[in-house]
């Protein structure tokens, strides 16, 4: 769906992405990471035709963008860096305004598809009140509208969530999910790290302008071989499993071994009480800031 | 998406208390001038001035007279400098982008729609003169209405033939339409300071600053090698429409002109906008 090869654009001296190649496959839900200054809103742009690359190539949808963006885009669906709107029209007024902007979307079916769009995203039952009105939430609801508005085959989300409340995150993970299982590829850009994590099936990091790392989340999350153990009797416990302890903090062991319920039959065996038993998964905070550094808006002191 | 820009500017009540205020500055002279009962004597006050007092069908006339050099340009100005950094300052710009929107067919709908504009507010303005004038002045007694034919200073004696109305409404159409063509060239110099620029305000008073400029050359005689083209200075020849016969020269010079700011500075905002990363 998104393929770009060595794209890189420069701002002056500044390299703002710097020879990217990314990846987005149909049907994923591809979770687009990086520290803040890092690239990805002009990433991004670029695929969206609106900031032009310095080199490299993109492709969306099979075809060459800047080239044919105009048409690639109609089958997009994008949220760039906040939502936007003219703040002293009504939402459903602005979702007309941008409806009717350009070709492909048919007057006798707007009406429909904008009340089907509201709906979606929780704004069905909003009144005429103009948009300057809304708050934050529900401005990034009606963004997430017109996103939606003529059933794109690609969503490009850039920070979907900012500005709702828990339940709203939620809400819009499970519309995303729901989008996603009817087809629809996902290309979600953050920096919240549990966002992606619950939302994504795929992951790209990218760390000042270079993508370092582009992997299944559910490789990633692998196993690592050692399990968590949680006992009463740990001096009991590290008696029985000699050579395998790693390492002891109080009352909890992590133990070098492959499968959970064995270690657990083994221990109720030898008469060690169990609290708790899990495999060590890595977490996505733990493999982020294994590859990045840390993000620009950060400006220690040199040394 | 003409049609979409058209309903942006109908839809803004910005757009609308414009119109009002261009309505406004003829009606506030109008009813001075009725109350006084008076005439400025020829030569002085605006053009048309000393002639309304006598017949308030060519009130209109002397309206686009007051409201040509200052307040026309200044709305101008604030809705063209609006079109394109407008758009960027609200975030709606790369919305409209993606949606898709060719860059290029975005400008020309601007361009339109600010024609569109200009036209319905002189027009606007016309019509509510008219009917000003002819409640406070009459029409002079006469049926038909005497075509100035004065001085180039501006004066305005009712000398010459008279005119059927019909021939006062070509001449007025005429007029019209050079007024929205010199605005026309004005618009574009502020449209392309619109897409250089990311601040509406910052695009409306650039294009009034060559406004004030162009003015100020204007008066200046050791300026006079470039005044045949600064942009305002063909602005007054509309007047010519109500000479008898109409004085062709300074009006075809001004199109002329017209056309040249509206082909380089059109083409220009084109070059840079469709060329530009949208980073708003």
């Amino acid at each position: 769906m998104i393929v770009t090869h060595a794209l890189t654009k420069r701002y002056g001296r500044t390299v703002a992405v710097d020879a990217v190649g990314l990846e987005v496959r149909e049907g994923d839900r591809y979770g687009f990471l990086g520290p803040n200054g890092s690239g990805k809103t002009t990433l991004v742009r670029m695929l969206l035709g609106l900031v032009y690359a310095t080199a490299g190539e993109i492709e969306v949808l099979g075809k060459p963008v800047p080239k044919r963006v105009a048409e690639v885009l109609p089958d997009v669906g994008a949220l760039v860096e906040g939502p936007a709107a003219y703040p002293h029209l009504s939402g459903r007024r602005n979702l007309a305004l941008l409806d009717a902007a350009g070709r492909g979307g048919g007057r006798r079916t707007r009406r429909r598809r904008i009340d089907e769009a509201l709906e979606q995203v929780g704004l069905g039952g909003v009144d005429q009140r103009p948009v300057k009105a809304y708050s934050l939430g529900m401005r990034q609801r009606l963004g997430l509208a017109g996103a939606l508005l003529r059933k794109p085959r690609l969503l490009i989300l850039d920070e979907p969530t900012n500005g709702l409340d828990p339940q709203g995150i939620k809400e819009i993970r499970e519309l995303l999910t729901e989008l996603n299982a009817g087809g629809t590829t996902v290309f979600l850009s953050s920096h919240l790290l549990a966002e992606v994590e619950q939302l994504c099936t795929r992951v790209g990091v990218v760390d000042r302008g270079r993508l370092v790392l582009e992997e299944d989340l559910a490789t990633l999350r692998a196993a690592t071989g050692r399990i968590l153990v949680g006992t009463p009797d740990p001096a009991a416990a590290a008696a029985v499993l000699d050579g395998q302890l790693e390492a002891r903090d109080g009352d909890r062991l992590v133990i070098r071994h492959g499968d959970p319920a064995a270690l657990n039959a083994l221990l109720v065996e030898a008469g060690v009480r169990v609290t708790s038993i899990h495999a060590e998964q890595r977490t996505l905070e733990q493999v982020v800031l294994d590859v990045t550094g840390p993000g620009s808006d950060r400006f220690g002191a040199a040394g | 998406m003409i049609g979409v820009e058209l309903r942006k500017l109908a839809l803004r009540p910005r757009v609308w208390f414009s119109v009002l205020l261009l309505c406004l500055l003829p009606a506030i002279v109008g009813v001075f001038l009725a109350t006084a009962d008076f005439a400025p004597p020829p030569g002085q006050g605006g053009a048309f001035l000393s002639a309304v007092v006598n017949d308030g069908a060519l009130y209109p006339a002397a309206a686009l007279a007051l409201v040509l050099p200052l307040f026309l340009p200044i709305a101008v100005a604030v809705t063209a400098g609006d079109a394109i950094a407008g758009e960027a300052a609200t975030g709606t710009l790369r919305y409209l982008l993606v949606r898709p929107v060719g860059r290029t067919r975005l400008l020309g709908a601007k361009m339109v729609a600010l024609a569109v504009y200009v036209t319905a507010a002189i027009v606007i303005v016309v019509l509510t003169s008219l009917v000003l004038g002819v409640i406070l002045f009459g029409t002079g007694g006469n049926p038909g209405v005497a075509g100035p034919g004065g001085q180039p200073t501006g004066v305005t004696s009712l000398s010459g033939q008279s005119l059927s109305s019909s021939a006062l409404g070509l001449r007025l159409l005429g007029a019209v339409s050079y007024i929205v063509v010199s605005m026309l060239g004005f618009a574009a110099i502020t449209m392309f300071l619109s897409t250089v620029s990311d601040s509406a305000l910052g695009a409306a008073l650039g294009g009034l600053a060559v406004l004030i400029t162009s003015s100020v050359l204007e008066t200046l005689d050791a300026a006079a090698s470039v005044k045949p083209y600064l942009p305002t200075h063909y602005w007054l020849s509309w007047i010519d429409f109500f000479r008898d016969p109409v004085l062709w020269r300074n009006i075809d010079h001004g199109l002329l002109l017209q056309a040249g700011y509206i082909v380089v500075f059109f083409g220009a905002a084109w070059a840079n906008f469709a060329t530009k990363d949208v980073t708003s």
